[in-house]
């Protein structure tokens, strides 16, 4: 067997055996409901911050609405469930398919801005979708969308997030992965190596849109009542927080964010003033002694150590991803 | 006006605000040749490979490639149709890896798609293992194998440069538009990077077309020369005739002789 796919076979067996204990740690009532919920929020997370990182960090292009693609699939879900009978599964589907779409509409004409431009842009429009929704009354108003059953638990976030990781993983480790890279490096020379620029800047953000998608729609299935206040552009700021810490570029920088972030969320729950001023010194810090995030564009599996252990079991001679 | 030239610009003018940076730019360039385009700074001939490659759009005129006219076509369609480039101010993608640098060049002749990607199947992990040998030759020919996994900001400048020309042959062109190749580079360097060209030019079929203030390199290699001047094409022809062209020597070899 080829020595990548080795590697990606082990890197799964040590996701189900991290599935496993915490699996039979919830069944046997080890890990409470407050802490079961916020092991199924990080994985939601880690969906979130991925995906925003294949648009931030990988793509370079500063976007501050993914909570407004998350409300889409949200939405789109909870009417697929609750109105129209529909399986979790394709209820997570057509909300990913919603949000792809919508991020294609607005990738088009926004992604020619640059910089702070397109960060103000995305912002707003994220804002727009939300203000959308709390006018449309089929699905509450402001009041929000009431009696959504919980098809979620954490069999299904834990799934649905490690294939999340593939699909991205995957993604950024082939050509169209790096042509996107190419444009955060130097959107000139990667136009002049043949790379149609706004065709990956469009496909990345299309992309990252419908996983938010996926994981408003798992979000939306945890709990009775989803309102367009869980969709502001704070949330978007709190998951370009996670990108960011973690480092732009790194999936496991995306992954070690929206663990860190939620975890301190969870763990300051009950002081929410001192919650915002950590959060704060946190960022302050980070920035002032590690600019790059937590990981820059290092991934744990090309760290040392990590990386002879997967190479010997995969057989591999040399680790080029 | 035969299309049998591979590059061809008839009548190309580019105007900035007021400033006519090149005017009446007519140039051929045949199967195989390796053109040189000299004259003094600000004489118009990066924006020539920027109206070449498709990063501005000439005023006036046409430019035709392989038969076909190349106004309008947006620089990675230039690309993808066969010219590649190197930058006089270097642009690499410089936090990746040398190796990286080069495999982002061969992405138009990538035939794997979305689907496959992602499921790592069909074409994905053959294509990327021969992306991945050729890659590592390219650098092998330009003295950077050493260097494949470290960081090309790190590199030293003649490196870089070097990297830049290997990047650009990973595209696979036809035309090959050097600006500046030598560059910052020592004499030993730049007699080395002569070297390069020639022998690239024959190993990959190669028609060149390079930008450069070093005479030595310019006259040792080039079959024809134009020189411009104020944007306006002043002499052509083989590098003798260019040397006792007075025309030139006034221009060029002048204002270089008062520095
Ligand atoms: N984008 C632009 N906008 C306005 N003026 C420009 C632009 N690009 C080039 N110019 C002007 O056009 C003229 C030609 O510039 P160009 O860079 O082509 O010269 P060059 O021959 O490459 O010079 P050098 O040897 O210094 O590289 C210069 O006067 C320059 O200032
Ligand atoms: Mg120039």
């Amino acid at each position: 067997m080829n020595s990548a796919r080795k590697k990606d076979l082990v890197m799964l067996v040590f996701a189900l055996i991290l599935y496993g204990v915490l699996q039979t740690m919830i069944s046997a009532k080890i890990i409470g409901s407050f802490w079961e919920l916020n092991i199924i929020l990080i994985c939601v997370n880690i969906i979130l911050s991925v995906s925003l990182n294949l648009i931030n960090g990988y793509t370079g292009q500063f976007s501050l609405g993914h909570a407004g693609f998350m409300a889409v699939g949200a939405y789109v879900g909870v009417v697929a469930t609750v109105k129209f009978g529909l399986p979790l599964i394709v209820a997570l589907i057509l909300g990913a398919i919603a949000a792809g779409i919508l991020g294609f509409l607005i990738g088009l004409p926004t992604l020619r801005l640059r910089g702070d431009y397109l960060a103000i842009a995305t912002l707003g429009l994220g804002e727009i979708i939300r203000i959308v929704i709390m006018n449309i009354d089929y699905v509450g108003g402001a009041a929000g969308f009431k009696g959504i059953p919980h098809l979620t638990n954490f069999t299904w976030v834990f799934f649905v997030m490690l294939m999340t990781l593939f699909f991205i993983k995957n993604f950024v480790n082939s050509s169209h992965g790096r042509a996107c890279i190419a444009i955060r490096e130097n959107e000139i020379a990667a136009e002049a190596m043949g790379v149609n620029t706004t065709k990956y800047k469009v496909m990345a953000f299309t992309i990252g849109a419908a996983f938010a998608g996926v994981a408003g729609g798992l979000f939306a299935h945890q709990f009775y009542l989803i309102s367009p206040t869980s969709f502001t552009f704070l949330s978007s700021f709190n998951y370009l927080i996670m990108v960011v810490m973690g480092g732009m570029g790194s999936i496991t920088g995306s992954i070690a964010g929206a663990f860190v972030v939620t975890f301190i969320s969870a763990a300051l729950a009950s002081f929410p003033e001192a919650r915002m001023i950590i959060y704060a010194l946190a960022l302050i810090l980070m920035m002032f002694y590690r600019p790059q995030g937590l990981f820059g564009y290092m991934e744990l599996t090309n760290v040392g150590p990590i990386k002879k252990f997967l190479n010997k079991v995969s057989g591999a001679k040399e680790v080029s991803t | 006006m035969a299309d049998k030239h591979l590059l061809e610009t008839v009548d190309v003018s580019e105007v900035f605000g007021g400033l006519k940076a090149v005017s009446d730019f007519n140039i051929y360039i045949d199967k195989g040749e390796l053109i040189g385009l000299i004259g003094p700074n600000g004489a118009g001939k990066t924006t020539a490979f920027n109206l070449i490659t498709g990063v501005y759009k000439p005023t006036t005129g046409e430019i035709n490639f392989d038969g076909k006219s190349l106004v309008g076509l947006k620089p990675y369609e230039i690309t993808q149709r066969g010219i590649a480039r190197t930058f006089q101010n270097i642009r690499l993608f410089s936090e990746l890896s040398v190796l990286d640098n080069v495999k982002i060049a061969y992405h138009c002749h990538v035939k794997y798609g979305l689907i496959e990607t992602v499921l790592r199947m069909g074409r994905y992990f053959g294509e990327e293992k021969s992306i991945e040998d050729e890659a590592l030759n390219l650098l092998k020919i330009f003295k950077l194998d050493d260097h494949a996994y470290e960081v090309a900001k790190n590199l030293p400048y003649g490196a870089q440069r070097r990297l830049e020309i290997a990047r650009a042959l990973a595209a696979k062109p036809k035309l090959l538009l050097l600006d500046e190749p030598a560059a910052g580079m020592n004499p030993q360097e730049t007699q080395e990077l002569m070297e390069m060209i020639r022998w690239i030019r024959e190993q990959f079929g190669l028609t060149v077309l390079l930008i450069e203030h070093d005479m030595s390199l310019v006259m040792g290699i080039c079959e024809r020369i134009y020189v411009l001047e104020y944007g306006i094409i002043i002499a052509d022809g083989t590098p003798s005739d260019i040397q006792k062209n007075p025309e030139v020597i006034r221009a060029y070899l002048g204002a270089e002789a008062i520095n």
